[in-house]
């Protein structure tokens, strides 16, 4: 009941507050610095590439860095909502992050588009028609990889994850698709580097195929390591470990394996085109996903924007739900919880001169929602 | 589980040991001499990493990656003794602590305003490459092999240096009685330098021959400072053996309750479950080993007793 | 008294700065300006009670973050229960969530308590850096089984959507939550002042300076210890649901060696064994959080530099150097 008194007040707050009609605060709450800092970069540099090409006034962006760190998050949410006035927070990449800021954020009558983490809790029961992620449900890209494995015809595949919800979730994701049979099934130790135990049961255990989701650098060990252990199973896994920034780190190890994702470089459309041709010309690099999520969050908010002023929250938020704004990914539309409705693509790793890169090879899901969406109630 | 399985590993978590080991020898040696507690020697171990894949990256040989690891955290290393470090030693632990800390803060944010915030490219060598038959069946990674013998003959130099050179001596000396060896003439600050810069060269090879299969990326040597502290402590802090057995404990340790743990508890209750619990366990044993070790042994295996 | 002077004139400015600051921003109406002083005094209050092991009994902890976290814990498990209307415990006899503070406080600092009664009765065998390294080892221990228990949110941890209540008061008000934090730090800064001229507290300082002496006396210094460093986990604990109410969340991070480390750097900048000293070295190091993280990506750098010129050239701390060096630790 308090709850909703709550929210109730910060939402007669937020009416009766003087709202400036003619622009809009953002605050991107991310992380830049240490070791994860390179997701959060290209989130940002997506998003600012987007607002810098609108070339709007009305739009203002105030950054701070999480350093990966809950309480640090929590407490810049409190800033940009209690000092900085924000109409509207994004920027977050972890899960974890996510669920400390998200809840307290839209009880207060603040919107929050997510650009990465899409914990299944915000999805489902914890959802809020403030809340909007433009990137994917936790489980996704997981589910791609289980359907994927359907069609490869993998009867017999060993999967692992580091012992944490998004690990564990991921798992469950994977296994909701799949209908083979499990050779087995792993949790690591989160930020672990050492794979070697792991790929020797995976060679003991006679999988047909090996389903990973392993983040960050922990993807990038194990990826190295299994490439030398001279096991030739198929290995798939999320984009996560794909991605344009870690490629290059993993080299010819990562060459030909197969990784879902809801979005890539080759696919064709203009908007995307005209993205990564921007987006290496401005920061010297190629996109990745997390840069592409980056900047399709901004041009959704801009979208908003030109049909609703953001102090009338509700035509706001229908304006968000609307989605009318060219996606890099094409299709893009949001499903009854404001989680996206997409394809989810089948890549490839190749090597394009010197860089490692992705290709589609196809696609795993089409038009693909979460199963969360039913226990969601606005 | 059978017999090749279980040998392998062993053999993993010998692999481990040993490259904790050579990250240790360092770390005890510096505190047994000089009394020093370094958290800043984890970023030594990430500068060898970096060093390594710039120059492999520039270069294509592995050798001259695995040199300039050695000479840049040596030489980063000595600097560090030199400006910093030898300041510290008259000072207590906890300064030595709050300055270390602050050289971890300095060196990873440093090192990503050089390198950037992506992850580095470091690979194995192509003759190291690729797996290789044991006797038994066991098909193992010659470059895990390669690292064994690297990590083994390292110990083997470190106590040939430690136990039959001049410079093994002083360090022996300066582990018993500072003020002694002083007064005896040895040039104590030089001796300081040496050994420093000597355990940050360790440190730094370390990095490079793991960064070869793992992530060169920046605060990849937080987690290993803590296993090499945990080393350090069950050894019993000064000793080398101390560092080397403990070190290949808590390799073995780590390996074998990742793989025994959730198959034990796969015996009574349902797989998922199992593996979920048995994986919580894992992740805690090398600390409870430690705890078990010091309520046992207060100063660890070998230390000298207090 | 004399010669504590120019110490208790500074720790005055301390408190009277503690009390204007909020105040100024109140009537600024900067109220994150609040939310960091709530943060700094609730931070201090964790280093007051790493400081009465540390400064007071020579115990070098690196695992108090266990303590706050098992304080953070108490607060997220009672109030999510009671934000879900389930209780935690149906047979043998059912116990409830709650939402008032002064019962999550009981509870962290009777958990916390047992639990530094558990770890100091083991890690107090030994001393020196094994000691630093076993209290290492069980707030890992902690770490890694908060991030895999899946109960309670693992790594995600728990949001609770609304602060707390304390009878009488609105919590949700930045600077009434802040006033309650004050208070809490300001009568445990009394207690702390006077547990330390005690008998308790003089025979604990004598074993941490010759352990025979207080052993000649029929005292046992393990006993000593072993209640100093319980106190201790008991104050942080406290400190850790009071984190976690700021927050309105609880994760695993809170039980991170990170954490511990820098519990004990606030109590290393301010001063070690000074009564002020974690409360000097927490609203330093919250300001300069504040002040650089807005400079560049790269602000770790200059964070660490300060750090840097701090050990090296302001001895005994910042309170060690403004106020001489009289009553300073050895």
């Amino acid at each position: 009941m308090k709850l909703k008194a709550l929210a109730l007040a910060s939402c007669m707050a937020a009416l009766t507050a003087p709202v400036a009609a003619e622009g809009l605060k953002v605050g991107m709450i991310t992380t830049l610095s240490g070791g994860g800092a390179g997701l959060g970069i290209d989130v940002r540099d997506g998003f600012m590439l987007a607002v810098s090409q609108a070339d709007r006034k009305d739009i203002e962006v105030v950054i701070e860095d999480d350093q990966r760190k809950p309480d640090i998050a929590v407490q810049l949410a409190d800033k940009m909502i209690q000092s900085e006035k924000v109409d509207v927070l994004t920027g977050i990449i972890w899960s974890n992050l996510a669920m400390a800021v998200v809840p307290a954020a839209v009880a207060q009558g603040k919107f929050y588009l997510s650009p990465n983490a899409g914990p299944s809790v915000l999805a489902g029961k914890g959802c809020n028609p403030n809340y909007f992620n433009v990137a994917w449900q936790n489980d996704n890209l997981h589910e791609a990889g289980g359907a994927y494995a359907n069609t490869a015809d993998y009867k017999n595949s060993f999967i692992l994850a580091p012992n944490y919800p998004a690990g564990q979730d991921a798992l469950t994701g994977y296994k909701r698709m799949y209908e083979g049979e499990l050779a087995g099934e792993l949790f690591t130790k989160l930020g672990q580097t050492d794979y070697a135990s792991e790929i020797a049961q995976i060679r003991a255990s006679g999988a047909d195929s090996v389903y990973f989701f392993l983040p960050g650098g922990m993807g990038i060990s194990f990826l190295k390591q299994y490439a030398d252990s001279g096991l030739d199973i198929p290995v798939v896994g999320p984009a996560f470990s794909f991605d344009q920034g870690i490629l290059q780190a993993v080299g010819d190890a990562a060459l030909g394996v197969v990784n879902t994702s809801q979005w890539n470089k080759d696919i064709d459309n203009a908007t995307n085109a005209q993205f990564v041709k921007t987006f290496q010309e401005a920061y010297g690099r190629l996109p990745s996903l997390y840069a592409s999520q980056g900047f399709d969050t901004a041009n959704l908010l801009m979208s908003a924007m030109d049909v609703a002023d953001v102090s009338d929250a509700d035509a706001f938020r229908t304006a968000l739900q609307a989605a009318d704004f060219d996606s890099t990914r094409g299709d893009f539309k949001f499903g009854s919880n404001n989680h996206p409705v997409q394809d989810i693509y089948v890549r490839e790793v190749i090597k394009e001169g010197d860089i490692f890169t992705n290709k589609i090879i196809g696609t795993a899901l089409s038009d693909h929602a979460d199963v969360y969406a039913a226990d969601c109630k606005f | 589980m059978s017999m090749i399985l279980l040998a392998e590993q062993v053999l993993n978590g010998l692999q481990l040991g040993v490259m904790l080991f050579v990250m240790a020898a360092g770390l005890t040696l510096v505190f047994g001499v000089m009394g020093l507690i370094n958290l800043a020697h984890g970023s030594l171990f990430m500068i060898g990493a970096f060093a390594a894949a710039a120059v492999a990256g520039a270069t294509g040989s592995f050798l001259l990656a695995l040199i300039a690891a050695l000479s840049a955290a040596a030489a980063v290393g000595a600097l560090v003794e030199v400006v910093v470090i030898r300041r510290l030693y008259d000072r207590d632990h906890l300064d030595q602590v709050l300055a270390t800390f602050a050289l971890i803060l300095i060196f990873s944010e440093g090192t990503r305003w050089i390198f950037g915030s992506f992850p580095l490219f470091l690979n194995i060598p192509p003759y190291l490459a690729g797996p290789v038959t044991l006797p038994g069946g066991i098909e193992y990674p010659l470059y895990r092999l390669t690292l064994i013998t690297i990590g083994l003959s390292i110990a083997a130099a470190l106590f040939w240096l430690i136990n039959r050179t001049r410079l093994g001596i002083q360090i022996r000396a300066g582990e018993n009685d500072r003020e002694m060896i002083a007064a005896l003439g040895v040039d104590i600050s030089k001796l300081y330098t040496i050994v420093f810069a000597l355990g940050a060269a360790l440190a730094g090879l370390a990095g490079a021959l793991v960064g070869a299969i793992q992530s060169v990326q920046v605060g990849m040597g937080e987690p290993v400072l803590i296993l090499a502290f945990v080393v350090i402590v069950i050894g019993g802090i000064g000793s080398i053996k101390g560092a080397l057995i403990a070190a290949i404990l808590v390799g073995l340790t780590d390996t074998l309750g990742g793989v025994l743990l959730p198959a034990l508890f796969k015996q009574f209750m349902e797989a998922s479950a199992a593996t979920s619990i048995g994986s919580s366990l894992a992740s805690m044993a090398i600390y409870i080993l430690m705890a078990v070790v010091l309520i046992w042994r207060p100063t660890g295996l070998f230390g000298a007793r207090a | 008294m004399t010669q504590m002077t120019r110490e208790t004139l500074f720790n005055l400015a301390m408190m009277a700065g503690l009390i204007l600051f909020p105040l100024w921003a109140w009537i600024a109406d900067e109220p994150f300006m609040i939310t960091l002083a709530t943060k700094a005094v609730i931070l201090a209050l964790a280093g007051v009670g790493l400081n009465l092991a540390l400064g007071l009994g020579g115990l070098v902890s690196l695992g108090h973050a266990a303590f706050f976290g098992l304080g953070g814990y108490a607060m997220g498990i009672l109030a999510s229960h009671a934000q879900s209307y389930s209780p935690i415990l149906e047979t043998p006899f059912v116990i409830e969530g709650t939402k008032s503070m002064p019962v999550i406080w009981l509870t962290a600092i009777i958990s916390s308590g047992l639990a530094a009664l558990a770890i100091g009765a083991l890690s107090l065998r030994t001393s020196g850096v094994y000691f630093i390294m076993i209290t290492l080892a069980f707030g890992q221990m902690l770490y890694f089984f908060a991030i895999s228990w899946p109960a309670y949110g693992g790594e995600d941890g728990l949001s609770i959507y609304v602060r707390n209540g304390f009878p009488g008061l609105n919590t949700l008000d930045p600077i009434q939550f802040y006033g309650i934090c004050f208070t809490v730090l300001t009568i445990v800064l009394i207690l702390c002042a006077r547990l330390a001229k005690s008998p308790f507290g003089l025979a604990l300082n004598a074993a941490r300076q010759t352990a025979e002496r207080v052993e000649t006396v029929g005292i046992s210094p393990y006993k000593l210890r072993l209640v100093a460093f319980t106190l201790s986990g008991m104050i942080t604990g406290l400190a850790g649901a009071l984190f976690a109410d700021l927050n309105r969340f609880v994760s695993p991070t809170m039980f991170s060696w990170q954490t511990s480390g820098e519990i004990m750097v606030f109590i290393i900048i301010g001063g070690v064994a000074r009564l002020f000293g974690p409360v000097v070295g927490a609203v330093i190091f919250i300001a300069l959080e504040h002040l650089l993280g807005g400079l560049s990506d790269y602000w770790h750098i200059y964070l660490g530099i300060l750090l840097l010129l701090i050990v090296l050239f302001a001895r005994g701390g910042v309170i060690g150097t403004l106020a001489g060096k009289e009553n300073a630790h050895d």
